[in-house]
């Protein structure tokens, strides 16, 4: 099973339909521990992504596509989502740069080399209460079930899972990166919004490319 | 929520209108991507500074563009830090030959976003430094965080590095006068009351009408501790005890003092502050040589205040009383 490029595509779009239905509840989230933004920027990110994809339907890269992500939500989102998730999108596209589908190994390289991205800009590690938390045990989760010949679509499943756990796993947290840091223990008892976007985002893969319901709000 | 504006996302745009319209002397402002850009711009052999952060500062940092300051100025979303798109145009539109010096707030967001923007303007091959403002000394324990914030020094930092540019000193002069000014400088906030940022329309957090929060930052974000209200000498001892011990700030130091409104709080009660400030750096034989006092670092519509303290020697004093033609800050030679 593969993904091609209309498939990436309707990922893209599910994440911001996403972040569109959780806008509030990610501002919530943020007011809790940071500065009350998070889901008004991811969204303003968001639709001006759907803007310029929408403009490139008929494409066929896949890697200039995630690029273009990755630009849009650079110069849109601002705050400290804007560096890393365009780093996030900027890195999975030159992973799967020329490539008109995405193999699940492909998909997992692109991941890889996403999540690298994110940690050399943002310099956060697990533990940190960050989007790191959410994605580096989805990215493990998706290589073991690979790994372990685990059909794709479940694959995908259990790494939407696993970014689940993390992002829950961020609530008992201090917070050592971003502005929740600022608050010391105070941080402790939130969940994280940047991890909570993080798991919208490989969820909405496992839906649209594996059909699962896996933690299907 | 009642605030003076016609839609919570036309604000900005809105805002930056009315600077070009009742400033287009001393700025151009430019549009998509947005940045406040000196009307003269660019200056000859000069270093071209460029700062900017969130919405919601103002006069900081769109109000200190002009001659004697900043160069340009990227204003992001209220309480979002800009974008490097933003950062690279206004980068090279202050480039006059001589190289240009972002002066970064430390904030998470801030710092990736000019370094993203850095990066970019020395691939177009602009000599970019970037200068890291991390003057707060409410965040105690900086291994465990990202690290101080950048507060009321940046205002300070901008006035003194803008008078040095003007001097066409180099680059590599201009940047470490702007880290001296930062080494220098310490601040600590409080708020009386919280803020509301316009597109959430709620208050950023709760605050009980008996309840101070003490160590605030200029974003809503919480401080470290909640105290109950005090009188004004006591909310200036627990703002100004951490400032002077970080330092040190000693016996004999002459300094600026600044006492700045985070928006709502009256020039009186600034008055009040600078009183019992003036007072408590008395009794340890701190002289406040040059001061500023008002709203140049603001939090919306947030009531409190913070005092930043700057260790002046002869040099920074003439940097300081050199002339300055902006918005927000404004004297003769």
């Amino acid at each position: 099973m593969s993904v091609a490029y209309d498939d990436v595509l309707r990922w893209i779009r599910s994440f911001a339909a996403e972040v569109e239905a959780n806008k509030e509840y990610l501002t919530q989230l943020d007011a809790a521990i940071g500065d009350a933004d998070h889901g008004i920027n991811m969204q303003r990110g968001m639709s001006a992504v759907l803007a310029k994809v929408d403009a490139q339907a008929g494409e066929q890269d896949v890697g200039a596509l995630l690029k273009t992500v990755g630009m849009t939500l650079v110069s849109t989102v601002g705050g400290a989502g804007g560096p890393l998730y365009g780093t996030l999108f900027l890195q999975m596209g030159t992973a799967v740069s020329g490539k008109s589908e995405l193999s699940p190994d492909d998909w997992a390289a692109a991941l890889d080399a996403g999540i690298a991205g994110v940690e050399a800009r943002g310099k956060a590690e697990p533990g940190d209460k960050t989007m790191i938390d959410a994605l580096v045990p989805a990215r493990d989760a998706l290589n073991s079930a690979l790994g372990g010949g685990v059909a794709f679509a479940d694959a995908l499943g259990q790494s939407a899972a696993a970014a689940e756990q993390g992002m829950r796993d961020t609530v008992p947290l201090v917070a050592r990166k971003g502005r929740a840091s600022y608050l010391g223990e105070r941080s402790a008892g939130h969940q994280d919004p940047g991890a909570t976007s993080s798991h919208l985002l490989l969820q909405a893969a496992a839906v649209t490319w594996g059909g699962s319901e896996e933690g299907a709000r | 929520m009642k605030k003076l504006i016609n839609k919570p996302d036309d604000v900005v745009t809105e805002a930056l209108q009315g600077i070009a319209a009742a400033h287009a002397e001393l700025v151009n402002v430019h549009f998509n991507p947005n940045f406040i850009v000196r009307a003269d711009a660019p200056v000859q052999g000069k270093v071209g500074l460029v700062s900017g952060g969130g919405s919601g500062h103002e006069p900081m940092h769109g109000g200190f563009v002009g001659p004697g300051m900043l160069d340009a100025a990227c204003p992001g979303e209220v309480f979002t830090s800009p974008t490097p798109d933003q950062m690279l145009d206004a980068t090279k539109a202050v480039n006059g030959g001589a190289g240009v010096l972002h002066i970064v707030k430390n904030y998470t967001g801030d710092v990736m976003n000019f370094e993203m923007a850095a990066d970019l303007g020395r691939g177009e091959g602009i000599e970019v430094e970037a200068v890291v403002i991390d003057d707060d000394v409410a965040v105690q324990d900086s291994l465990y965080t990202a690290g101080r914030r950048g507060v009321g020094a940046t205002v300070l930092a901008e006035k003194i590095c803008g008078a040095a540019a003007e001097e066409k000193r180099p680059l590599a002069d201009v940047a470490d006068l702007c880290r001296r000014v930062n080494a220098n400088a310490r601040s600590m906030g409080m708020a009386l009351t919280s803020c509301i940022v316009p597109a959430a329309g709620k208050p950023t957090f709760e605050l009980g009408d008996d309840e101070i929060e003490i160590g605030i930052g200029i974003h809503g974000e919480p401080g470290r501790e909640r105290v109950k209200l005090a009188p004004a000498a006591e909310i200036v001892e627990r703002l100004t005890t951490p400032i002077l011990e970080d330092l040190p700030f000693e016996d004999g130091d002459d300094v600026l003092a600044f006492v700045n409104s985070m928006g709502g709080t009256p020039l009186i009660e600034l008055y009040v502050v600078y009183n019992d400030l003036q007072r408590l750096l008395g009794e340890r034989g701190i002289s406040i040589t040059r001061n500023l006092i008002g709203p140049y670092i603001t939090s919306l519509e947030m009531a409190g205040c913070s005092i930043t303290l700057l260790r002046l020697d002869d040099e920074l004093t003439r940097l300081w009383d050199a002339p300055v033609k902006t918005a927000g800050l404004r004297w003769a030679a």
